[in-house]
């Protein structure tokens, strides 16, 4: 396979796939050749995880953990843009709030866990904090990058034919670090399904994250353990494939060069 | 009654656009630089004027003064007698490149400045400078799908929509090859004899200069003071190698300080 040529349409869906089948054909064997009794072989996952399609258990915690997603990522993206845009607009703001941002943002929501048992008991609340906390910083920090990057021709040409500030910020600052905006909101979303799992397996009985540290306690159920796990990365995989479709909207699609 | 005595000024002299002992002077690091000195300049009401001059001599600087992007250190610009004080719909700014809106498709930059109008005014206003700027069929494109050529037109177009007085262009074309920037002043020069407008344009293309410009204002290297003005008795459409149009492009090269062999 030359790096120059393009693959062909069997290639591109054939190599993964190989892969795929490569990683299993391995992971089965390596399970029967240690002999181990505690690591689940991929048949055991796949047995598991049909098992626990019926009872409708897997349905709720699935259902549970992207509704926690969804209402504090809503919540993170709510107050996370005007934020970011009013940073971005106001840089002498940005420089004020700038470095306490900057000391929160490398602090893992993880260890958020005990205050946010504190602050909000047991239950969803603390959970979605703790999704809110993941996806804020990255959601705020590329809103203000984003304005403060919108080229300095764009805004002289708002200027130029007439624009109120607000105009300038509607029809000019926002489409214009839309791209940039959307990355951010693109890596939060990750995050946030990376921190909705660690959440729920301290404050909360259901969830996806619930079901793997639940599995493990009840009866060392390592088949399910893996099973929600290997869910886990592909309803990930699944919301960031969903989320790049913006990326292919005209009014944003200059932003993405390798789209296009 | 500041304000009166050159709108009466202007009034007598018939120009549409006068600087008068214009200079600025920029401050870095406790220095302060010269741009521009004593820059004094009339323009007619639909004249086509190129600035010519070395490169980093303040030919931009001029144009953003005159444009109201910038305030000038001393001196005024008025504009039919009245003092520029700030950028303002009536004069628009052409920029080298990436001026259009990527965002926005075609209709939707020529269409930028016209929110005020009805629908069935704004829908005609674009119809009409998307066929002046010959880009019929592409309506719906965004800039990115377009050539350099074409997103410049676009830009052209964009100003014109707004109906200015006057254009500013700041080396439109030189992020152009060079056969499309052969091809865009003919297009430029169209468009003018269309619309009439005042176009001030900046370059530092001589042949450019003289292949448009009614006059060709020569500014000197830092900081910039009006060298000389030539004045291009040549009508259009102009042969380019004419005798006449030699004379004058090589008296412009003498001017910067060229000399006629490489």
């Amino acid at each position: 396979m030359s790096a120059l040529k393009t693959p062909r349409a069997w290639e591109r869906a054939f190599w993964p796939v190989a892969t795929a089948a490569l990683l299993l054909f391995l992971w089965h064997f390596a399970v029967v050749w240690t002999g181990t009794k505690v690591f689940p072989s991929p048949l055991a996952v796949e047995k598991g995880m049909v098992a626990l399609m019926p009872k409708g258990v897997l349905w709720a915690d699935i259902a549970n953990s992207l509704r926690r997603v969804a209402v504090g990522y809503l919540i993170a993206a709510l107050v996370g843009i005007p934020l970011g845009l009013c940073l971005g607009w106001f840089p002498a703001a940005n420089q004020v709030v700038n470095p306490a941002l900057q000391l929160m943002r490398p602090i893992s929501p993880i260890a958020w866990i005990p205050l946010a048992i504190i602050f909000f008991g047991v239950g969803d609340a603390p959970a979605i904090f703790l999704v809110f906390l993941g996806a804020f910083f990255p959601i705020a920090v590329s809103c203000t990058a984003g304005v403060s990057n919108v080229p300095q021709i764009y805004r002289r040409a708002g200027r130029n034919f007439g624009l109120s500030d607000i105009d300038l910020l509607r029809k000019i600052i926002f489409p214009a670090a839309l791209p940039e905006i959307l990355i951010g909101l693109r890596i939060a979303l990750g995050v946030a399904w990376l921190v909705v799992v660690a959440g729920e397996m301290i404050a909360v009985d259901s969830g996806l994250g619930y079901l793997v540290i639940d599995s493990r306690n009840s009866g060392k159920r390592y088949d399910l353990v893996v099973a929600a796990m290997l869910l886990i990365g592909i309803i990930g995989l699944l919301l960031d494939l969903g989320f790049r479709r913006f990326e292919r909207l005209p009014s944003v699609r200059w932003g993405f060069r390798d789209v296009a | 009654m500041a304000l009166a005595q050159p709108a009466v000024a202007a009034i007598k002299s018939g120009f549409k656009l006068h600087a008068q002992q214009l200079g600025v002077v920029y401050g870095a690091n406790g220095k302060s630089v010269s741009a521009l000195e004593e820059i004094n300049l009339e323009i007619a009401d639909g004249e086509f004027i190129c600035i010519v001059g070395p490169s980093g001599c303040g030919k931009s600087t001029l144009l953003n003064v005159m444009g109201g992007f910038l305030a000038p250190t001393s001196g005024t610009v008025t504009i039919d007698g009245e003092r520029v004080t700030g950028p303002d719909q009536r004069r628009i700014l052409v920029f080298q490149e990436r001026g259009v809106f990527p965002w926005l498709t075609v209709e939707g930059n020529i269409g930028f400045g016209l929110s005020k109008l009805r629908r069935a005014e704004r829908e005609q206003r674009i119809a009409r400078y998307v066929e002046l700027v010959r880009l019929q069929g592409f309506e719906r494109s965004y800039p990115s799908d377009l050539s350099g050529g074409m997103r410049q037109r676009l830009q052209v177009a964009r100003a014109l929509a707004v109906n200015p007085d006057i254009l500013f262009l700041d080396e439109p074309f030189g992020a152009l090859d060079s056969i499309t920037r052969v091809m865009m002043r003919g297009e430029l020069l169209r468009i003018w004899q269309q619309e009439r407008r005042t176009i001030v344009f900046v370059t530092h293309d001589i042949d450019e200069a003289v292949q448009l410009a009614d006059r060709v204002v020569v500014l000197s290297s830092r900081p910039a003071r009006i060298q000389e003005i030539v004045t291009i008795d040549i009508p259009h459409p102009r042969n380019i190698s004419a005798p006449r149009y030699l004379e004058l492009r090589d008296e412009l090269l003498k001017q910067i300080g060229l000399a006629y062999e490489i």
